[in-house]
């Protein structure tokens, strides 16, 4: 699925925030919308919205004398619908996409800046400051979504390189959003300091998780995956910070070369050192990003690590930990791990392949990334409907 | 700690250079230890146990490797022992606060203060019991009821323990002998919690042979629970517990039926006293809790107290015999629990939570520092305080080395800081103890300084000659082996006893560090 385009910018002097209109709306109605023009013959002024899009040139009809910022000669305009929230960039012309009523996975992107540099990261961090870029436009959102959905993802980058501001999107949230359930991604390694998680834990956001992830049981690992000395110490001491302070946690584990051979161990560990979490996520490799280019150090097939899987999940499941397998197919699985498997890939970018389309489980699947097309095992296949009972 | 500052050494979309693992050792070889102790299993395995209780089952020689820093930092086993925190190098901090909060945890037990609260309403009873230490039969009244000062002062002193939680448990002599006692203590009890802000569980143990439609109405309406005594199947109940009419098996299997029906399954428990007698029928005692439907079987030995030690001829039997016993009685639980019954054996449970959870139990015969005097306290029905049900037991026979105080003389302050009480508290820690203190089952053991008075004439003990220690070591010993057969079925059905004791939440004991 289609998240950004690009066109030309006129009149944009900072990033615009906006909900998409496809149709010409009364202009009482138009204040916080981003009307997109498709039709050369329209006539109707442009006045009160608060800006266009256009795959038109600005020669072509009203668009000549726009009244209002605009981005024209826009690349792809289709995946544009009704009521998403889009965010225009001035110098670049970039539109994203920022967030999708009709999805149960939106998030607001931070910062791409990150504190790791982990391994295999889906979304590789940049080195630039964009904090206060990110932070204006993800308050207009949440202003916009008010009273929000019931679930909203915060991520980056490392969110909590936002310090104050974060904190400042989370009282938003509460203020403008107060019962939808958010979920923050983040390294966790700042809580390692008392005084942030303090600062942190003060908001008293209601209905806040966070996913902190753990590869190893042993500090080289975690730290060689994440690419940063002393992030094992750092997010192990943060964990009891958080915990201090009654903070819900999920942990994290991406499944690859590197984490696997001690995932049982690293099971036992959980338990012992923060049976506080309230869920423990392990996770199948998103084959984008850093990934693809670090696949020698990463990539084992699913099939190969069913057993330190299992074991792993016996571990916590009979220790009362929430447990559940992430981004993983009911063909690679032991049919005993299938009940703990979720459908846990974003909408818009999961998919199922050709082979899939026969499989008499495929209801009951979380289906592949967009991005395995390029990665993923070859024992993908359909299975028979009789699966089902094993 | 390094700064967390994002890396300054690249910029913009360019992809960021990534580093071997190397890169992340610091480059120093050898390792410091932590805290831990150590056994020989067996002849292949030793046990490793540090002080927050986790454990390695490792290959004998393992422990002379280990100290003498000979262990291979490239291997399983020197991850594993350092994931456990038996070890730190340089390549990351010890993470001391961690083993910190994980102790703190483990002591959590002690927060509040002593959370059981005994009341001895009446030393009446109908049965005259051969392991019973302290009833009188009799029908006067005055001499051995609670009267309602000494209630109302005892009370008053319960209320003072810094513990939300607090139980409430009456015992006696047979309590409902004193119903009205009970009545009295309860409706006090109740308007003493409200304005105390406590929370107040009741239980009554009873052997329920007074336990009248009235009574068990009265126990439904004020949420007061029931404990039962039930030695095993009639022939044997009968002999342990004799009563006029020798039908003490079946009034208390009736009165279990009647209670059940009145205040709930859940609020009727059973307690098995283990006798001479009852050594040769573990089958049959275990046999006999599936019949009536219980799920849940404390396979105990009796106290070495009272009757108990005065009758040693009849009564007394050789810790040996018991463990036999014990080992017997465990195997076939869980052989029932493979066959898919519900039933849990307690004492197992709790050394089990112990080994295999970063939790403490509230169980307060097996701690450390001691449960008597800090997890329970024994109201008499004269006013004299006890660190222990045990303690108590001492005093009928004319020992009262553990009489804390008296309800109506001394203040709180007075009975806990006093003699008896600093006594007991000297010799309260097995950390600290001749024979525990480098004992590797220690984290999962207990002080018991009134046994050892009671059996050794000291309160710190003799361990080679302790029954307590050898009870312990060979039951907790015994459960290692069964952990170490890594037996996947076994550990589903050691979890599933544990978690049904209730999971604590470590969150709630984590804000407790600084």
């Amino acid at each position: 699925m289609r998240l950004t385009t690009a066109g030309v910018p006129i009149g944009l002097t900072s990033p615009i925030v906006g909900r998409i209109t496809r149709h010409s709306l009364p202009t009482e109605q138009r204040g916080e919308r981003i009307c997109v023009v498709t039709d050369t013959s329209s006539s109707e002024s442009l006045e009160g919205y608060r800006a266009v899009l256009t795959p038109l040139k600005p020669g072509e009809s009203v668009l000549a004398a726009s009244p209002v910022p605009i981005i024209h000669s826009l690349r792809e305009h289709d995946h544009l619908r009704d009521d998403d929230i889009v965010a225009m960039q001035p110098t670049s012309g970039f539109v994203r996409t920022v967030y999708r009523p009709d999805s149960a996975h939106n998030s607001l992107f931070v910062t791409e800046r990150c504190s790791s540099n982990c391994l295999m990261c889906s979304q590789p961090p940049k080195d630039k400051e964009d904090t206060d870029h990110f932070l204006g436009i993800n308050l207009e959102i949440v202003r916009m979504i008010a009273p929000g959905p019931a679930y909203l993802g915060i991520t980056g980058g490392e969110p909590t390189l936002l310090g104050g501001k974060l904190l400042t999107i989370l009282d938003h949230l509460k203020r403008d959003c107060p019962s939808t359930h958010v979920h923050l991604l983040t390294n966790g390694r700042l809580f390692a300091w008392p005084s942030f998680t303090e600062r942190f834990c003060a908001v008293q956001h209601p209905h806040l998780t966070l996913g902190i992830p753990l590869y190893a049981d042993d500090p080289i690992i975690h730290d060689y995956v994440v690419q940063a000395k002393d992030a094992f110490d750092q997010t192990v001491l943060g964990l009891h910070q958080l915990a201090r302070w009654g903070q819900a946690i999920e942990i994290r584990v991406v499944l690859h070369k590197i984490s696997v051979p001690r995932l049982p161990q690293l099971a036992e560990y959980l338990y012992r050192n923060f049976p506080f979490v309230t869920h423990v996520a392990l996770m199948g490799l998103e084959p984008t990003g850093y990934t693809p280019r670090n696949r020698e150090k990463l990539w084992i097939d699913p099939t190969e690590y069913q057993e330190e899987l299992e074991q792993a999940v016996e571990i916590l499941s009979v220790r009362g930990m929430n447990v559940s397998l992430y981004n993983l197919q009911l063909c690679l699985l032991r049919p005993s791990l299938w009940k703990y498997a979720r459908k846990s890939i974003s909408d818009w970018k999961n998919v199922f392949f050709s082979a899939c389309q026969t499989c008499g489980v495929l209801e009951q699947c979380g289906g592949l990334f967009q991005s395995a097309e390029r990665l993923h095992s070859p024992h993908i296949k359909a299975l028979p409907p009789s699966a089902l009972i094993a | 700690m390094h700064s967390l500052s994002p890396r300054k050494n690249s910029s913009g979309n360019a992809m960021r250079q990534f580093y071997t693992i190397d890169t992340y050792h610091s480059g120093k070889t050898g390792y410091s230890l932590l805290p831990f102790r150590f056994l020989r299993l067996d002849q292949d395995r030793e046990l490793l146990v540090t002080d927050v209780g986790e454990y390695a089952i490792v290959p004998t020689g393992t422990t002379d490797q280990l100290v003498h820093n000979r262990l291979d930092a490239g291997s399983t086993l020197y991850k594993t022992l350092k994931g456990k925190q038996l070890l730190y190098d340089h390549d990351s901090a010890a993470l001391l606060d961690v083993l910190a909060t994980k102790y703190r945890t483990k002591k959590s037990f002690l927060n509040g203060f002593a959370k059981l609260h005994i009341f001895v309403v009446t030393l009446r009873c109908d049965h005259s019991c051969h392991y019973c230490q302290v009833s009188r039969q009799t029908t006067d009244r005055t001499l051995y009821d609670m009267s309602p000062e000494v209630a109302e002062r005892s009370l008053q002193l319960m209320m003072r323990v810094p513990a939300k939680d607090l139980t409430l448990e009456f015992q006696g002599g047979e309590p409902l002998l004193a119903f009205e006692t009970i009545k009295y203590t309860v409706a006090r009890a109740k308007e003493l919690a409200a304005t105390h802000d406590k929370n107040l569980q009741i239980v009554i143990c009873t052997n329920l042979a007074y336990a009248t439609d009235e009574v068990l109405a009265y126990c439904r309406d004020e949420q007061i629970k029931l404990s039962t005594s039930l030695d095993g199947p009639a022939f044997l109940h009968n002999a342990n517990r004799p009563r006029p009419g020798n039908n003490s098996y079946e009034l208390t299997i009736d009165g279990i039926n009647r209670a059940r029906k009145v205040i709930g399954t859940q609020n009727v428990a059973a307690v098995m006293t283990t006798t001479r007698r009852s050594l040769d029928y573990p089958i049959e005692i275990i046999d006999e809790y599936r019949k009536q439907d219980f799920h849940s079987i404390f396979l105990r030995p009796i106290s070495p107290y009272g009757f108990a030690v005065k009758s040693k001829h009849r009564t007394g039997y050789e810790m040996a015999r018991f463990l036999d016993f014990y080992k017997k009685g465990l195997a076939y639980i869980l052989e029932l629990n493979r066959q898919g019954a519900n039933l849990q054996e307690v004492y197992a449970k709790i050394i089990l939570t112990k080994i295999l959870t970063p939790y403490p139990t509230g169980y307060v015969d097996l701690q450390s520092p001691t449960g008597s005097g800090t997890g329970v306290l024994v109201y008499n029905y004269n006013g004299a305080l006890y660190a222990s049900d045990e303690s108590r037991m001492l005093a009928e026979m004319n020992d009262e080395s553990f009489c804390l105080g008296n309800v109506m003389t001394d203040d709180y302050r007075a009975i806990l800081t006093g003699g008896p009480m600093q006594r007991l508290l000297a010799a309260s820690c097995n950390e600290a103890l001749p024979g525990c203190a480098d004992c590797a089952l220690q984290p999962y053991c207990g002080a018991d300084p009134v046994f050892h008075h009671a059996t050794q004439g000291d309160l710190f003990g003799h361990r080679p000659t302790s029954g307590f220690c050898f009870k312990n070591m060979e039951v907790i010993t015994h459960l290692f082996q069964l952990i170490a057969k890594n037996d996947r079925e076994l550990l589903r059905i050691f979890f599933s006893w544990i978690r049904d004791q209730g999971h604590k939440d470590m969150r709630e004991e984590v804000p407790a560090c600084a």
